[in-house]
C-alpha cells in the first residue's frame, strides 16, 4: 500500500510539516481566542435569567466539548496504533491524554464555580457534572498506566486497550447516570435547526469552541513532536537535526 | 470446537482445583468483605433506621471493593509461573482460555460473596424483599464486576502498583453496574418493582461477556509482548 498518509503520518514528515503549520495555528488560535473573548465578554448581552454570570459558559462549554472530543481522538489514534501499527497513532494518543484530562478538569472546575450562584452549591450529585467526573477519572487510569510500563510500545498498547474500553463505556455511564439522576439545564445548542440560545451568545460560544479545537492541535503537535524525538532519539534524522541545530 | 470446550473446561477445573488448595485466595476477600461492612456500621453507627437505609448501598460497595481487591488471583500466579504463556501458545483461541479463567475466577470469589452477603443482610435485617434484589443484583452484576476486572487485570498483571493502578482503572467502569444495581435494591425497599434495573443489568452482562474476553485476551497478548 502506498497512501499519502503512510508518508505524511510517518513521524519524520509529521514532525516537519507539524512545526511549519504550528506558527499559522498559533495566529489563528490567538485571533479567535481574541475575536471569541471579547464578543463573549463584551458584545453579547447578558442573560435576562442569569445576569453577567452566565458568561462563564464561553469558557466552560468549549472545555466540556473538549473533554468528550479529545478522548474521540486519543482512542482513535490509540486504535490505529493497536490495529495498523501506526506509530503516529501512539504518540498522538499519549500526547492527547493529559490534555484530555486538564480540559475535563476546567469543565469541572468552571461548571462548580457556575453552579454556586445559580444552584447555590458548587457541587450537586447532577448527571452530567457526575459523568464529567468519571470521565475524569478515565483518563487519570489511562495516564496512570502510561506511567507504569516503561517500555513505550507496550505502554501504547496496553493503553490502547483502556481507551477502547473506555470509549465503550462512555455511552453506558452516560446514560446509567443521566437516568440516575438529572438536575442539569437541558442542551441548548445541540439543536441545530432551532437552538433554544440566542444567536448573538451563540457566535461567540461557537467561535470559542474553535478556538479551544485549534489551541488543542497546536499543544497536541508540540508534545506530539516531544514524543517523537523521545522516542525516535537514535533514529538517523532526529541526528541530523539536532546536528544542523547545534544541539550536539 | 469440541477440542475449544474441552481445553477451556480443562482450565476452568485447573483453576478452581488451584482456588480449592489455595483457600486463603477465597476466604481472604470474603473476610475483606465482612471487615467493610462492619466499618461502614461503625461510622455510622448504632442508630439503626440510618442504618437500615444505607446497607443496602453499603453491601454493593463493600462487593465492589473485595472484587478489586481479589481480582490479582485471576492472572498474576499464572502470570508469574509461566502458565499464561502456554495459554497463548496454545491451539486454542485465547479469547476462549481467558473466558474460562474469569468463569473459574467468578464461581471461586462471586459466588461465596453472594452466599456471605444474604447471610450478612439477614443479620442486618433487611427486608426479604430487599435481600432477593441484593441476589439478583449479585447474580447478573458480578459477573460484570469479573468481566471488565478480567480485562484491567490481564492489562496490569505483574506492573509494580499493579492493584492500585487496576483499582484506578476499573472502578470508574464499575459505576453503572453500582447504579442500577442500587437503584434496584432501592426500588426494592420501597416495594416498587425492579424489572427495569435487572434488565439494564443483564444487558451489560451480555455485553462484557461479549467483548471482554477478546479484550482480556489482547491484554494478555501485549503483557507478554
Amino acid at each position: 500500500m502506498n497512501l499519502p498518509f503512510h508518508k505524511y503520518g510517518s513521524p519524520k514528515y509529521f514532525y516537519s510539516w507539524s512545526l511549519m503549520l504550528s506558527p499559522w495555528l498559533i495566529g489563528f488560535c490567538v485571533l479567535l481566542f481574541a475575536v471569541g473573548l471579547y464578543t463573549g465578554l463584551f458584545v453579547a448581552p447578558a442573560d435576562y435569567q442569569q445576569g453577567e454570570s452566565f458568561r462563564i459558559i464561553y469558557v466552560h462549554v468549549p472545555a466540556a466539548w473538549m473533554s468528550l472530543f479529545i478522548y474521540v481522538v486519543m482512542a482513535s489514534a490509540a486504535a490505529s496504533g493497536l490495529i495498523w501499527h501506526v506509530k503516529l497513532g501512539d504518540m498522538i494518543a499519549r500526547a492527547s491524554a493529559p490534555l484530555g484530562a486538564w480540559f475535563t478538569f476546567l469543565a469541572l472546575v468552571t461548571g462548580s464555580l457556575w453552579g454556586k450562584p445559580m444552584w447555590g452549591t458548587y457541587w450537586v450529585w447532577d448527571a452530567r457534572l457526575t459523568s464529567e467526573l468519571i470521565l475524569l477519572f478515565l483518563y487519570l487510569g489511562y495516564i496512570a498506566l502510561q506511567g507504569a510500563i516503561d517500555d513505550r510500545r507496550v505502554a501504547a498498547r496496553a493503553g490502547a486497550i483502556v481507551a477502547l474500553v473506555g470509549t465503550v463505556n462512555l455511552p453506558i455511564i452516560h446514560y446509567s447516570v443521566e437516568w440516575w439522576n438529572t438536575l442539569h439545564q437541558g442542551p441548548t445548542v445541540s439543536k441545530l435547526d432551532a437552538p433554544s440560545i440566542a444567536p448573538s451568545m451563540l457566535m461567540p460560544l461557537l467561535i470559542m469552541a474553535v478556538a479551544y479545537t485549534v489551541y488543542f492541535v497546536v499543544v497536541m503537535f508540540a508534545r506530539t513532536r516531544c514524543e517523537i524525538l523521545e522516542f525516535e532519539r537514535n533514529a538517523a534524522w532526529v541526528k541530523e537535526r539536532a546536528l544542523e541545530k547545534g544541539v550536539v | 470446537m469440541n477440542s475449544a470446550i474441552r481445553s477451556a473446561s480443562a482450565v476452568t477445573a485447573r483453576d478452581l482445583r488451584r482456588f480449592v488448595r489455595r483457600q486463603q485466595d477465597v476466604v481472604q476477600p470474603l473476610v475483606f468483605f465482612v471487615i467493610v461492612i462492619t466499618l461502614l456500621g461503625l461510622a455510622i453507627g448504632p442508630e439503626s433506621t440510618i442504618f437500615a437505609q444505607i446497607a443496602p448501598a453499603g453491601v454493593w460497595i463493600a462487593v465492589l471493593l473485595a472484587t478489586t481487591i481479589n481480582l490479582d488471583s485471576m492472572f498474576l500466579s499464572d502470570y508469574q509461573d509461566g502458565t499464561i504463556e502456554l495459554l497463548v501458545l496454545s491451539a486454542t483461541p485465547l479469547p476462549v482460555l481467558v473466558a474460562a479463567k474469569i468463569l473459574a475466577h467468578w464461581l471461586a470469589s462471586a459466588c461465596p460473596q453472594i452466599v456471605i452477603s444474604v447471610f450478612v443482610a439477614t443479620i442486618l435485617g433487611f427486608e426479604s424483599t430487599v435481600i432477593g434484589a441484593l441476589v439478583l443484583t449479585l447474580l447478573l452484576g458480578s459477573p460484570i464486576l469479573s468481566l471488565i476486572g478480567g480485562v484491567a487485570s490481564a492489562l496490569t498483571v505483574g506492573l509494580r502498583g499493579g492493584a492500585m493502578l487496576q483499582a484506578l482503572i476499573i472502578l470508574p467502569l464499575y459505576m453503572p453496574t453500582l447504579i442500577f444495581a442500587t437503584a434496584a435494591m432501592h426500588n426494592a425497599a420501597l416495594e416498587l418493582p425492579i424489572d427495569a434495573e435487572l434488565y439494564f443489568l443483564a444487558g451489560l452482562a451480555v455485553l462484557a461477556a461479549t467483548l471482554a474476553p477478546f479484550a482480556a485476551a489482547a491484554a494478555l497478548r501485549i503483557r507478554l509482548s
